[in-house]
């Protein structure tokens, strides 16, 4: 604002550019949260191609078994139950940080971490099941797009726990400083991200693989 | 003119250190609620087979899960038209437009490409019939 009252006759001489200038909106409060928000939104065409292929190649069999031959779905319920309590305590986490109450949230960060971990422990007993009954990525293109899809969002969750311990680390030694509360918020996008994508993975693929 | 200069300092105030977040626990347990109930209806519709016509019962699940992702995007991903300035929405409806291309485009053209071109390849082949294909 400083500039515009030091130079008063500039202002005059062309006011339609400072009127534009007044204008235009002040950047973003916190430019890291945008560009993890559109590194999340590129993730999201990503798994967009994989939906697109597993919706394409999702009933071809080749003489092999079905989603209704394979699909456990209580195991499904709870492995989805897992993730959405995962949702939760890690929103309790951020309440606590909000507070500034370290010791708190990270024990919500630490439950977050487990049921990450019990999310990820049953989706690969379920996957040693399906290789073990032969029913593996290379038996048909159902199955091969079955592992890729609900592979890489395991491979996503895998890497948020990677994220998560990196971050107790660095809260427990450095404390709640602005940098790690930053972290935290872009962690929190990110395991609500993968949430919103196993909503769709659970009814795209089990509810409707299933489904005659 | 005024007003401009007010909202200028006020975020100079805030500092860049300070997260500008808006969640409350109200927040986080609303949407919780929702997510489970939104979760446990389509869960108990297929495994009830409460709607015996397999399409009806697609269309209805696909719709509960439409309804659940607007809920998580607004309860745990704190979206609205105002965060960082318009810009987060504006990147949303991109992708959305863009995966809404991807999935009908791919599952329409690829589902015709199949009907139109492999009669053979219908789904309900037989394994042996698979091993005798050239």
């Amino acid at each position: 604002m400083s500039d515009i009252h030091a130079t008063p006759s500039a202002a005059v001489a062309d006011s339609q550019d400072l009127q534009f200038w007044m204008k235009e909106d002040h950047h973003p409060e916190n430019g890291t949260l945008l560009g993890f928000w559109i590194y999340l939104m590129s993730d999201c065409l990503i798994f967009a191609c994989l939906f697109a292929t597993y919706g394409v190649l999702g009933r071809s069999y080749a003489g092999g078994p079905s989603g209704a031959d394979l699909f456990e779905l209580p195991l499904v319920a709870v492995n989805t139950t897992m993730l959405l309590l995962s949702s939760i305590t890690y929103g309790f986490a951020v309440l606590e940080m909000q507070k500034n109450r370290r010791g708190t949230m990270m024990a919500w960060l630490i439950i977050t971490g487990l049921f990450g971990a019990a999310f990820l422990g049953i989706e690969l007993y379920e996957f040693a099941n399906l290789i073990h009954e032969g029913a593996g990525p290379q038996r048909s293109a159902f199955l091969s797009s079955f592992f890729t899809l609900v592979g890489t969002h395991g491979l996503h969750v895998t890497f948020g726990i990677v994220w998560l311990i990196t971050l107790l680390v660095q809260v427990g030694r450095f404390g709640l400083t602005p940098a790690n509360k930053r972290r935290i918020m872009c962690l929190s996008m990110f395991w609500h991200f993968l949430d919103v994508v196993w909503v769709g993975v659970f009814t795209f693929v089990y509810l409707m693989g299933v489904l005659p | 003119m005024s007003a401009h200069i007010e909202s200028h300092d006020h975020h100079d105030d805030h500092g860049h250190g300070e997260e500008v977040s808006h969640s409350t626990l109200k927040g986080y347990m609303v949407g919780f609620f929702l997510a489970v109930v939104l979760t446990a209806i389509p869960f108990w519709l297929v495994m009830g087979k409460v709607i015996p016509n397999p399409q009806t019962l697609a269309i209805v699940i696909l719709t509960f899960a439409a309804i659940q992702i607007v809920v998580h995007m607004i309860y745990f991903l704190h979206m609205d038209t105002k965060s960082q300035g318009g810009w987060n929405m504006l990147a949303l409806m991109f992708t959305l437009i863009l995966v809404v291309i991807t999935l009908t485009g791919s599952i329409w053209v690829m589902f015709h490409l199949n009907s139109n071109m492999m009669p053979g390849m219908s789904h309900d082949m037989t394994e042996q019939q698979v091993k005798n294909l050239p």
